[in-house]
Parts: C-alpha cells; sequence; structure tokens
C-alpha cells in the first residue's frame, strides 16, 4: 500500500539532493565571508554527526512528543469538502503545534544541536514572528541567550509575538534598514553571526541560507510529511492526490512535500502574489523571480535587472521575502512541484472563510495556501484526497485583519 | 601600461613600507565626487585603490558601507556607472584599481560580460566577499584571460588547513580579515592577530593585506610590521558620510589617507 510505482523506478532528479557541498541543482551552496565557512564546516559535521545518533534522535523525537505535541492531528475540513465538491480536504494542523506554528519542529532540532555543540547563544531572524517566538522558547527551554533579530515594519504589525519573545527572555533587536522586513532581519542575523562566531548558533527559520541550513531544516521539518503520509493511509487507506502549502521562504512546504516527493503525489506550492503580480509588490520568488545568489545560497530570487535584490511584499509577514530555498527552485525547474500566487485579498478572505467554516483561524501565511483551494478543488477529479499544510494559527494577524476588515465596511 | 597589484605592492616594499589600500564606495555621494575622490587618495599616497559596488544587501559590511552603498543606490547608481567610473580614473589615477563587488550583481551582468567591461575599464582584480573559493569556478573561467586577479580571503576563523587553500586560491593578493566581524567594526590590535598575520604570510607566497576597522594612522602603523598591505575603508566612507559637501569630504579624506600613507611609510 504504502509502495509506490516510482520507487521501483531508475533515480528521480530530486533524489540524494544535496550534494557534499550543500548543491540542489545549481541552486544552493555557500555563498558567504570566508569568516562563516569554518562555522558552517563546523555546523555540516556536528549535524552530520547527531543525524546518526540515536540518543540525540530519541531526545528530539521526546521533545517534539511532549514539548511541542507531536503528532499534529490529521483534520478532515468536512464543511469546507462540501462546499468545495470533489474532495476530501485534510488540514496538517501544525497550528495545534507549541507555540502556534511548524517553526518548533526546526528550533528544537536546532537548539538541541547548538547545545551539544557548546554554544552559549542563539541568534535568529523573524517575520511573522513565529519563528521568533519558536527560538525564545527553545532558548529559554535550554537556558540559552536569545537575541532575535527583527525588522521594525515586523515588530509592529507583530507586536502580540514581540511580546511573547520578551516574556520568554529573549531580547528583541529592532533592524531598520531596506524594506525593515524579513531579509533585513537574515543580514542583521549574519552580520551578528560573523562577529560572535565563536559562542553562537544562528537558527535559522527556513529552507534558506548556506549549508546545511538548507537540508537540515528540512529534515528537521520532515516530520511534518512523515506524520502525515502515516495519517492519510490509516484514514483514507491511500496517498493524497495532491499536496498544498505556501511558501515564502518554503520551510512547511518542503517539510510537508519531502517525504512524498518519490510516490505519484501532486504538489503545489502557493506563494504571495500581495498587491498583484503585476504591481511590483509581492514575494512570488518562484512564479516571478530569476536564479540569483542571496544570503548564503543560489535560489530563485526577486531582482532587478542590475542584480539588487527587490524589497518583498505580502500582507503576511511570514511569506515577505525575495528568495526562496534552493530544492524548491531546483523542484520548480525540475517540474516536480507547482508553484502559483495569491494575492492579499484572496488569502484574507480564506482566514475569514476557514474562521467561520471550521472555527480554525489560520496564520495569514497558511491563508495563501487555503485560497489557492477555491479555485483548484471544483477542477479536481471526483473522490480526490487533498492535503493542505496548516502551518499555523492566525490569532497574530487578528488586528491586522480587522483593521482590513473595517477598511473594507 | 597599468601598475599590476604585484608591482604595487613590489613598489611599497621597495620603498620599506607596507601598501596602502583605501576603499571607495562607487558612485558615493555621487559618480563625480568619486572619480575626485580616486584621485585624491591616489595623490595622498595609495598603493592600491578598492572600489566598491553598491549592492542592496552587503552583509560583510558594517553600517557605514551599508549606509553608502543605501545612498548611492537610491542616487541611480549601477554596476555599470561603477565599472565606467573606473574607466574614467584609471587614465587619472597611478594605483591600480581593484573591485570590491557582492556576486549577485556580476551574475546579473553576466560573469563573462563584467570580467570583459572591468578588465576593459582597467580593473586589476576583483574582490568578492561572498564568493569563497569552493564556488568560485563558473567566474574563475569567466575571467580567465581577462587579466583580472580574484582576491580570497583569510580569516581569524579560518583554521591553518583552510589558510592553504585559501592562499592557494588568492591572486595578487591576500585579503586578510582582521576580526570576526563587519567592515568598520572597532579594531583591537592584539599579540594574536598580528600572529595570524604572521602565519597568514607564511602560508601565502603572495602579499597579505589587512582590513575591517583599520581607522587610524597609529593602527595603520602598527599593522604595517606585520602585513604587506593595510585596508582602509569606513573610516574614510565616513568622513565622507558627515562632511558637510563634497568638497569638505573630499578634503577630509585626503588628510586622513594623506596621514596613513605618511605612518605607513615611517612604520615600515
Amino acid at each position: 500500500m504504502t509502495g509506490s510505482p516510482a520507487s521501483s523506478a531508475a533515480p528521480r532528479p530530486w533524489q540524494s539532493q544535496p550534494d557534499k557541498e550543500g548543491h540542489f541543482g545549481s541552486f544552493g551552496g555557500r555563498y558567504v565571508p570566508e569568516t562563516l565557512m569554518p562555522a558552517l564546516a563546523e555546523l555540516s559535521a556536528a549535524y552530520a554527526e547527531a543525524k546518526e545518533d540515536g540518543r540525540f534522535q530519541d531526545e528530539l523525537s521526546e521533545l517534539l512528543r511532549d514539548f511541542a505535541g507531536r503528532e499534529t492531528p490529521l483534520y478532515e475540513a468536512r464543511n469546507m469538502s462540501q462546499r468545495l465538491g470533489q474532495a476530501r480536504i485534510f488540514l496538517k494542523r501544525e497550528d495545534l503545534a507549541h507555540t502556534g506554528a511548524h517553526k518548533i519542529n526546526n528550533v528544537l532540532g536546532q537548539v538541541l544541536l547548538a547545545k551539544r555543540m557548546g554554544k552559549t547563544r542563539i541568534i535568529a531572524e523573524t517575520g511573522a514572528g513565529q519563528h521568533g517566538v519558536a527560538t525564545a522558547t527553545g532558548a529559554a527551554l535550554m537556558g540559552m541567550q536569545c537575541l532575535i533579530h527583527m525588522g521594525t515594519l515586523d515588530i509592529e504589525r507583530q507586536a502580540v509575538n514581540v511580546e511573547r519573545m520578551r516574556m520568554l527572555g529573549a531580547e528583541v533587536a529592532p533592524v531598520e534598514a531596506g524594506s525593515c522586513s524579513l531579509k533585513d532581519a537574515v543580514n542583521a542575523a549574519i552580520r551578528d553571526w560573523v562577529t560572535n562566531v565563536a559562542d553562537t548558533h544562528y537558527i535559522i527559520g527556513s529552507v534558506v541560507g548556506p549549508h546545511p541550513y538548507p537540508m537540515m531544516v528540512r529534515d528537521f521539518q520532515a516530520v511534518i510529511g512523515h506524520e502525515a503520509r502515516r495519517q492519510i493511509l490509516e484514514r483514507a487507506g491511500r496517498l493524497p492526490d495532491l499536496l498544498v502549502a505556501c511558501v515564502g521562504a518554503g520551510s512547511n512546504a518542503i517539510g510537508l512535500f519531502h517525504p512524498f516527493l518519490d510516490d505519484e503525489v501532486r504538489m503545489l506550492g502557493v506563494e504571495a502574489a500581495g498587491h498583484g503580480l503585476d504591481s511590483g509588490e509581492h514575494s512570488a520568488s518562484l512564479v516571478a523571480g530569476r536564479p540569483g545568489v542571496f544570503q548564503g545560497a543560489s535560489l530563485y530570487l526577486l531582482q532587478d535587472v542590475q542584480g539588487q535584490v527587490h524589497e518583498a511584499h505580502s500582507v503576511a509577514a511570514g511569506l515577505d521575502y525575495p528568495g526562496v530555498g534552493p530544492e524548491h527552485s531546483l523542484l520548480k525547474d525540475l517540474e516536480r512541484v507547482s508553484y502559483t500566487a495569491v494575492e492579499d485579498g484572496q488569502a484574507l478572505k480564506a482566514f475569514v472563510r476557514l474562521t467561520r467554516e471550521e472555527g480554525i483561524i489560520p496564520a495569514l501565511e497558511s491563508a495563501h495556501a487555503l485560497a489557492a483551494l477555491e479555485d483548484i478543488v471544483p477542477g479536481l477529479p471526483a473522490d480526490s484526497i487533498v492535503v493542505v499544510c496548516l502551518s499555523g494559527r492566525g490569532d497574530k494577524d487578528l488586528a491586522q485583519v480587522m483593521a482590513r476588515m473595517e477598511d473594507a465596511s | 601600461m597599468k601598475t599590476s597589484i604585484p608591482e604595487a605592492f613590489a613598489a611599497a616594499r621597495a620603498r620599506g613600507a607596507a601598501a596602502f589600500m583605501p576603499f571607495v564606495t562607487g558612485g558615493f555621494p555621487d559618480l563625480d565626487t568619486s572619480l575626485e575622490l580616486l584621485m585624491a587618495l591616489d595623490r595622498a599616497g595609495a598603493d592600491l585603490i578598492e572600489v566598491g559596488i553598491p549592492f542592496s544587501d552587503p552583509l560583510a559590511d558594517g553600517p557605514v558601507i551599508q549606509h553608502s552603498s543605501q545612498l548611492a543606490l537610491e542616487a541611480g547608481v549601477t554596476p555599470a556607472a561603477v565599472l565606467e567610473l573606473v574607466g574614467r580614473a584609471s587614465k587619472r589615477v597611478q594605483a591600480p584599481m581593484v573591485l570590491m563587488t557582492y556576486f549577485n550583481p556580476m551574475l546579473a551582468m553576466g560573469l563573462e560580460e563584467f570580467a570583459q567591461r572591468a578588465a576593459a575599464a582597467g580593473a586589476a582584480g576583483v574582490i568578492i566577499p561572498d564568493l569563497p573559493p569552493e564556488e568560485a569556478g563558473p567566474w574563475l573561467e569567466a575571467a580567465q584571460g581577462s587579466g583580472l586577479d580574484t582576491v580570497f580571503f583569510a580569516a581569524p576563523t579560518t583554521p591553518p588547513e583552510r589558510l592553504g587553500l585559501v592562499a592557494q586560491a588568492t591572486e595578487g593578493f591576500l585579503y586578510y580579515v582582521s576580526m570576526t566581524g563587519v567592515t568598520g567594526s572597532d579594531l583591537e590590535l592584539a599579540p594574536e592577530l598580528l600572529a595570524a598575520i604572521e602565519a597568514a604570510r607564511r602560508a601565502c607566497p603572495l602579499p597579505v593585506a589587512v582590513g575591517f576597522g583599520v581607522a587610524t594612522p597609529a593602527q595603520a602603523a602598527n599593522l604595517a610590521q606585520v602585513a604587506d598591505g593595510v585596508i582602509v575603508g569606513s573610516a574614510l566612507v565616513k568622513l565622507m558620510l558627515e562632511a558637510a559637501s563634497p568638497v569638505d569630504g573630499l578634503a577630509a579624506c585626503g588628510e586622513l589617507a594623506g596621514g596613513i600613507a605618511a605612518a605607513l611609510e615611517i612604520g615600515a
């Protein structure tokens, strides 16, 4: 039942990626200042060792279960399924993980690794604040010093998460450069790491940055897909026809997709089209960008003809990033995964719709994945099975959504 | 015939001095002032000059160079405009010019196109802070035959076995990063740093120039005890940022550059 026709065929081009230097085809790699090269080599070695160490894996599994609350449920959204017709829609409830999003999966893996490496200080960047909150949580658990770099625009629009981080004992350092959002926070975190590399571990929150981050973060997030695969086989007796997830830099999407890559399962990544792809104000790196080198890796990137990086836009702070993971970049070129983009307005509607229809307030990021279902599901063959990653909860977005609703009324 | 990078270091050594390499953010505060600044630094005793191509996300740079880059970009400065600036300057300055650019603008222009245009403009080399030797293959291939030297870095975190790798890979000179940090941070001249520079010199057949945080003639003179060259960036850019006018900025940069050049002669 779990075997698929693909698994006995010749190796597929997405298999055994990345190579030893962290390349996913022509993407990925390590494009960083020399000062960080030894730290990345050290991190790669430590991760390779931990991966093979049963005690590390046991400790991580225990934390994921008892601290993060895994496994997360696979919920059949019957009201939505009935309205759209054609498909049984299942939501992978990452919003129910501790701290309210999938980000904790990666953070727990990385704080354990940091402790094992003898680091005493944790830094991270954050956009929506979900990764910042998860990191502050992990640092509190491990008794480590923690500093979160966050753009001033995001500090303003994600005030609740800023308070949570501070309550957890983390310092939130405002970043006032460029677009004052996620990409600038990553620059600040990289500069911090370059300066304090001896005692500091940088927990990148997504599948971007230099090798080994895209691979390591994917591995930690793949728990989403492994659970979903087991759960759907139990519930439906077969694999899903379609997987859907939102894509900012791409960690929840790769986490869901990766364990299904060798199966006959279609996958759709949904980027943020912001004010519209023609407006120039969006975050659709895969749909509307072209390959470049940014923040340590080769990847699809929003940039001008001179190679200057565009400021991204999305109503969802967690999608507001001009690059996208190198593995997604490869999967796009291989046409193994399809990518589309939905606008701010569609995401806001999907946010309200799920809240009223299923009694679940989704993160605005996840609402992008839900919005894409509206067009796709009615066109599917009858009795299709769709699994959507509900990557986070939307409490953090309430003030913003309510302000927009008032504007609209 | 333009002076090459090895010739510039050799000339400094022959004088008993360390080579002085100031940095200029290309196109800041504007292209004409940049040209004046290159000429002023040349007159003040620069042996080589580093010319930065502004980039939107300069992750190896501190606040001063970030800010100057952002202002230059807002004023519409492009990589092509900085290459033209170098072309104009190369007729007027003695010191060989070395481009400093992040990798993405090079990719956007096309690596071969970039190599051709940089060489045609008279640049002697390229420093790419986010391109370690491991990823440099395509660029080195594109630059082959252009005459451009590609300069790689060593840092205090570089372990001995890796020092050999970067020392063998680098062309023209080895850029030794004085600290774990970004450009323009406070530099502490600890004995460990001087020892590390000496180790880099033993590992590298080419000259070793030290940069990041060098701000005063006294610091430069101290580094000159062990280094073949001293790179000064943020301190000069800061003077231009804080100047009331471009003319004042040129005067202030000329004065600091003259002071550092003199200190390097005496220090040697």
